[in-house]
């Protein structure tokens, strides 16, 4: 932000969700969860993002419901501050600034104006040790309240806000750190420590890693690194506490949590299954398997209906009491590590890069959502820690989005390197990638680099790999000799070496009639069609470490970074060494659309950012410490609709947009003013809400996911705010399932269709039932007027109604009738009238 | 929520030759009946009429055999020297043969004298056909002249004396002749001395067979030359078209007959015989190959009846019927109907259901069942690779007994040594190795096996050395025998290529 004001480095989601545990609003419909720098309010029946809730400026460390008001949640973040926010609206109440660095954050009915969280120890050295402390929020009406009235609870706790609980009704909170327990009970204000021998028989650790207290009763559940769940009684003895251990996990349990209820207790860890334990039948419990991931937390709503489980690939889980799977809240999937380049696919737009084990990831930019994973390895995961599995490492996509050509390793321990190269086409009916050609040990040593030819107009598909093992290879598409019952399939074209050097990176120029392949620090240029050696460029000392054709105006150009901090250019008509220049370049990419490069250059623990032009040696644009570290990864994404601006500064932005990833794998982009105003707009859209009625089309449009349990359960829980739908209605079926070309024009059917969303006054007796129950005090009043005054002649109030009976005289019967229904409309106006 | 993902097979590449169309029509025929004759089989000329009986030449003789018999139906051995060329006409009545004494004698099927005999050639008269009219006789000697008879005035119509070398089929040029001109229409040059001469039923397209070449001459373009296929090592001595004109079948002395599409004019199926072959021909409809060798043996093969290969299909185990899968299928539900969907059932592989609960040794058993084991040892080889991703195949290997341990022993030994298999077997071998080596000498049945797999081993790495040897004697060969150019990656290629082949 030195030079250009207008260009500005900016947050593009991609943050973590599963940082921290979710929090269910109490009526079950809304979702929290802390993401980066923000809290993201998701709806639990639709997936969508309702709103972010922003505010903080350091990453947000705890969401947490008001005890007092379920409709405010407590969010506290690395900034030092907790904020209170109206989540349903997404507004800002209070904040109140503490002032130190705030871990987790926790709270209880029984406190009422008191918060709890964690903290560093408040000493001058620099150490890992947190504590607990009580902080009394102050009663004030201003927005931003300081709150410096700490006392500290415990000393010496653990940073994970799993390994904190508070007990049955506040009376104690309980801490886990290490092999030791800590019970505090308020009343006392004495704390209990229990500590456990730090290796078992068998050798395996006792840690705690969380613990969990049940609501109604005094028992506390831990959970341990050998897989081991204690549950804990009788604690508030030093010496006759008792626990019982239960055993089902093979490695870490990561989370536990008590139902509302207290009956039953949820475990979750690596091996990504949901167990279910019966409180006090512990031998009998349930499983949900295959959640996708290992499970990190664990969270049960309110009314104990919904689950929801967070997962380290980024993913939150919604589960209906344990058995179904009703909707997935999917963030960016961070691996370990990120192995593929990022990649943008031609046809969806999407960012791809390596996600789940063994899986692509189509992640869309414009939405922060993920799209779709795509199975590479196709193998069943196993949840083991320390097992080695098959991992993406390499893609490529062609120019046209047809083909996606992917790696897959496994490194065995003994030096036996497994190599997969999958070819996948797409296919048109299915809209996805179907595999075409496994080639197992394509290479002998692992692959270096890997392209695609990316010219459009040739009639063959060429892929290029190049691997350790010297060599690099051509494969190309090819239909089979007979031409019976399988298509085209891929095979190898030509196999080529220099000098047993190891090919590095290899790039087509950009009508495919060239291929460069760096051989440490040579450049060779072939010829593809007749795989002839062209030429060899070479500007020692210093391996190649990128290559780049030059695009457009720009196509005689190679551009090439050495490891010796030289950023060449080469002339591919002269052969020669156009101009070079010294500079540090850990990353080199070419914008497909325009003629411009992008070199990101660390320098002093941070990087800048250059952009030029393969032509001249003059950088059009420069941006010094975009981010602090080194970026590795980036991609250009073409833009769906290109920017007109004319400044210099910034014109390389107008075809495709620059995307990177910082060292903590944050997702960052560059945007204009010019833009953001005209993003600012457009994001002023409307949020679907999902009380509306669940009409036919919200059949068509929305999930068919869990809707029927949804049906149910929500007659059950929230059939109040649920209006009953229309879906009987012989117009709407008419509508929608006569075919478009019989239907008689629009005009005719609005009128019909209209009425039939007309809630009909037989409906409503079910509808306003929730009125009723507004109204009841007062209908009892009503009612003993009404016996009165039925008998008069005419009661005033039906005429008013609009329920006008022409009946003059009225059987019993009748009257009976008459009387329930002015009693309904009675309320239904009142009810009106009250909004 | 994911399914459970089965363990995949991995799908080899099927090795040796492709099954197509062609190779199951081909191969439908019964084992071969040979022939004892008197001397190399010259020419074997199908009968057009029904029986089809065949007339072979060698010899002195030629005998005519029916379709089914063994036994000459009938002989003829009138002729004084080698007879040449014995054909019928298109009738099937008459039979004309040339012979080393320059005359050429016409019989009647059914008769045993010729009935006539046409002297003019000075030489042995090796070539004799009726013309399509079928009253005149047109032969070629070693005279270098070519003659057109008449049948019943046994007079010499015609005599083309253009060209200048024996008349073996045609034979260095060979010319084309119009019967009522006295000149050539048409002369091509095949390049070798044609051996054998074919024209198509469309009298578009002319083969030649000389040399290790087989032409084909497209005779409505002045005879252009249309492709010329190289697929024999020797000379190519026969040619014959199959019944319905699209396969193009040609014997040569490299012993083999092949078969080639007449549109692209590919080899797409192969013969193998004993000895090199002189004459071949194909009944009406393919029902019988006959192919005549210089040893003199007649070689038949005739097609397999409709029965006996329909009784190989019905071998295959018997599938629910066709109700089964269509019922229910066509009903449409009605408008008031509530759907219930029920859950599309995974079905998983008994070696799945095993795996899905982590019973590892239970899954290699499963996988190791006989039918498995034998006929299927991929479905086997994935198992087993499946349980050394999971880190668990010490687990399922360990703690069997004899039985267990010979079966998995003699599983190893029959496959270890595929290549596509040895990858992954040989760290199962060596795991049982170190599971099982405190119990060896307890058993006879294992040790024996062991010791086989032993010697076995030895000998693959007899096989892999000699193969390397070969290897680098390519590479030399390849290395001295290409130009030099000024960069060596050509070289560095072209053996990684090697490699590739290898």
């Amino acid at each position: 932000m030195v030079e250009h004001g207008d260009i500005r480095v900016v947050h593009r989601g991609g943050s973590k969700i599963n940082s921290r545990e979710p929090v269910i609003s109490s009526d079950s419909r809304l979702l929290l969860c802390a993401s980066g720098e923000c809290v993201k309010v998701f709806s639990t029946s639709t997936e969508e993002c309702i709103h972010d809730l922003r505010g903080h400026t350091g990453l947000v460390t705890g969401v947490l419901l008001r005890p007092s008001n379920h409709l405010q949640a407590y969010s506290c973040s690395a900034d030092g501050t907790v904020r209170l926010w109206d989540f349903t609206d997404g507004i800002l109440i209070k904040t109140y600034a503490i002032g130190y660095p705030i871990y987790s954050i926790h709270a209880s009915p029984n406190h009422e104006r008191v918060i709890f969280i964690v903290i560093s120890t408040l000493s001058e050295k620099k150490s890992e040790l947190f504590q607990l402390v009580a902080v009394h929020l102050p009663q004030s009406g201003d927005r931003l309240v300081e709150a410096r009235e700490l006392s500290a609870v415990l000393s010496d706790v653990s940073s994970n806000p799993a390994a904190i609980a508070f007990g049955r009704g506040g009376e104690y909170i309980v801490s886990a750190k290490g092999l030791q327990l800590e019970v505090y009970f308020f009343k006392k204000q004495k704390s209990y420590r229990f500590s456990l021998k730090e290796n078992n028989k068998k050798g395996r650790k006792n840690t705690f890693t969380c613990v969990a207290s049940h609501p109604q009763d005094d028992c506390i559940a831990t959970g341990h690194e050998d897989g081991k769940i204690r549950l804990w009684r009788n604690f508030s003895h030093k010496k006759e506490y008792t626990y019982s251990t239960l055993h089902w996990h093979h490695s870490v349990v990561s989370s536990l949590c008590f139902t509302p209820e207290g009956t039953n207790l949820l475990s979750g860890g690596v091996e990504s299954v949901l167990v279910q334990w019966r409180y006090n039948q512990e031998s009998q419990k349930d499983f949900l398997p295959r959640l996708g991931a290992a499970i990190t937390h664990i969270v049960v709503s309110p009314d104990g209906a919904l689950f929801c489980t967070s997962h380290s690939d980024n993913k939150i889980t919604i589960i209906q009491s344990c058995v179904k799977v009703s909707a997935i809240i999917q963030g960016l999937v961070k691996g370990e590590s990120l192995s593929t380049d990022l990649m943008v696919d031609p046809r969806s737009k999407a960012m791809v890069l390596n996600g789940k084990p063994g899986h692509l990831q189509f992640y869309s930019l414009q939405r922060d959502k993920l799209l779709f994973n795509l199975d590479i390895v196709q193998q069943e995961y196993i949840h083991q820690s320390g097992l080695q599995q098959f991992e993406v490492v390499k893609a490529a996509f062609t120019a046209s989005g047809n083909w996606l050509a992917s790696v897959e390793e496994r490194k065995q321990k003994d030096a036996e390197l497994e190599l997969n190269l999958k070819l996948w086409m797409f296919d048109e009916q299915s809209q996805s990638f179907v595999l075409n050609t496994t080639i197992s040990a394509p290479h002998e040593a692992r692959i270096t680099a890997m392209c695609f030819c990316q010219s459009t107009d040739s009639q063959t598909t060429m892929l290029v790999s190049t691997s350790k093992d010297g060599h690099f290879k051509a494969w190309q598409l090819a239909t089979p000799a007979h031409t019976e019952d399988d298509g085209p399939s891929w095979s190898c074209d030509f196999v080529g070496a220099y000098h047993s050097l190891v090919p590095e990176c290899c790039t087509f120029s950009a009508d495919g009639s060239l291929l460069a392949v760096s051989f440490q620090e040579v450049v060779t240029v072939w010829s593809p069609s007749s795989w002839e050696l062209l030429t060899t460029l070479s500007q020692p000392p210093g391996a190649i470490r990128d290559l780049c054709f030059g695009k457009l105006s720009c196509s005689k150009y190679l551009v090439g970074t050495t490891a010796n901090n030289l950023l060449c250019c080469w002339n591919l008509l002269t052969c020669a060494l156009e101009w070079s220049t010294s500079m540090n370049t850990s990353l080199l990419l070419a914008d497909p659309l325009s003629e411009n490069m992008a070199a990101f250059c660390p320098q002093a623990g941070f990087t800048d950012l250059f952009v030029f032009k393969p032509n001249e040696p003059r950088p059009l644009y420069s941006h010094k410490a975009v981010c602090s570290g080194n970026v590795t990864r980036a991609v250009f994404a073409p833009r769906e609709e290109m920017l007109d601006s004319c400044e210099e500064s910034s014109q390389w932005l107008n075809h495709s947009q620059l995307y990177f990833l910082t060292q903590c794998m944050d997702l960052m982009t560059f945007t204009t003013k010019a833009e953001e105003a005209r993003q600012m707009a457009a994001s002023k859209q409307l949020v679907i809400d999902d009380s509306i009625a669940m009409t036919p089309f919200h059949l068509l449009l929305g999930k068919h996911r869990g809707q029927q349990q949804q049906q149910e359960s929500g007659q059950d829980s929230l059939s109040a705010e649920r209006t009953p739908l229309p879906q009987g209605s012989a117009a709407i079926k008419e509508l929608l399932q006569t075919p478009a070309h019989i239907l008689p024009s629009t005009s005719f059917l609005c009128s019909m269709f209209v009425q039939s969303l007309l809630i009909s006054v037989t409906d409503s007796r079910e509808e306003t039932k929730h009125v009723e129950e507004e109204m009841e005090s007062e209908k009892e009043e009503d009612s003993e007027e009404e016996e009165i005054e039925s008998r008069a002649v005419r009661p005033p109030e039906m005429a008013r109604c609009g329920q006008a009976t022409e009946t003059a005289t009225l059987t019993k019967a009748q009257v009976k009738e008459l009387r329930r229904v002015k009693k309904l409309d009675h309320g239904w106006l009142s009810s009106v009238l009250d909004l | 929520m994911a399914s459970y993902k089965p363990t995949k097979i991995t799908v080899y590449p099927k090795l040796g030759e492709k099954v197509t169309q062609d190779t199951v029509y081909w191969k439908n025929y019964k084992a071969p009946i040979q022939i004892k004759e008197f001397g190399a089989v010259t020419n074997i000329n199908f009968s057009p009429v029904a029986p089809h009986n065949f007339a072979v030449t060698a010899f002195t003789r030629i005998h005519i055999y029916g379709p089914f018999s063994h036994e000459p139906v009938k002989s003829f051995t009138r002729f004084k020297d080698t007879a040449y060329c014995g054909r019928f006409r298109s009738d099937g009545q008459l039979l004309v043969a040339g012979c080393e004494d320059s005359v050429v004698r016409l019989f009647d099927v059914n008769g045993k004298v010729a009935l006539r005999m046409y002297k003019g050639h000075t030489k042995a008269v090796h070539v004799t056909d009726f013309t399509s009219d079928s009253y005149q006789i047109l032969t070629g000697s070693d005279d270098y002249s070519c003659r057109l008879w008449d049948i019943p005035n046994a007079t010499e119509l015609n005599a083309y004396q253009e060209h200048t070398d024996y008349i073996r089929c045609g034979q260095h040029l060979f010319s084309m002749f119009d019967g009522r001109v006295d000149k050539s229409v048409m002369t091509l040059d095949h390049g070798q001395p044609v051996e054998s001469l074919l024209l198509y039923p469309s009298e578009g397209l002319l083969v030649s067979a000389g040399g290790r070449f087989v032409k084909v001459w497209d005779l409505l373009k002045k005879g252009q030359p249309l492709v010329s296929l190289k697929n024999h090592h020797k000379t190519v001595t026969c040619l014959c078209l199959s019944s319905n004109g699209e396969r193009l079948l040609s014997g040569s002395l490299d012993r083999h007959v092949k078969v080639y599409n007449t549109t692209s004019y590919k080899v797409v199926h192969n013969f193998d015989y004993a000895a090199s072959i002189l004459s071949l021909a194909l009944a009406p409809n393919d029902e019988s190959i006959v192919v005549g060798m210089t040893n003199g043996i007649l070689n038949l093969k005739h097609r397999k009846n409709a029965e006996e290969s329909k009784e190989i299909s019905g071998q295959q185990r018997r599938r629910p019927s066709y109700r089964v899968f269509v019922k229910g299928k066509n009903y449409f539900p009605k408008q008031d109907d509530y759907l219930v969907s029920k859950p599309v059932k995974q079905h998983l592989a008994k070696y799945d259901k095993q795996l899905k609960k982590f019973n590892v040794s239970k899954a290699l058993d499963t996988a190791l069942e006989a039918w498995t084991r034998l006929k299927k040892p991929e479905i086997t080889v994935a198992v087993i690779k499946e349980l050394d991703r999971r880190g668990t195949l010490k687990n399922a290997l360990a703690g069997r007994d004899e039985q267990g341990l010979s079966r998995l022993l003699y599983f190893l030994i029959g496959n270890l040594f595929d290549p596509r298999f040895a990858p992954v077997l040989v760290t199962a071998a060596e795991m049982i190795l170190d599971i099982y080596q405190s119990v060896i000498g307890q058993s006879s049945v294992v040790d024996r096996q062991l010791l086989r797999l032993q010697e076995m081993l030895e000998r693959e790495i007899d096989y892999q050395q000699e193969l390397l040897e070969v290897l680098g004697m390519l590479d030399t060969v390849f290395a001295s025998s290409l130009p030099r150019k000024e960069d060596e990656s050509e070289v560095g290629a072209l053996s990684a290529r090697c490699i590739e082949a290898r």
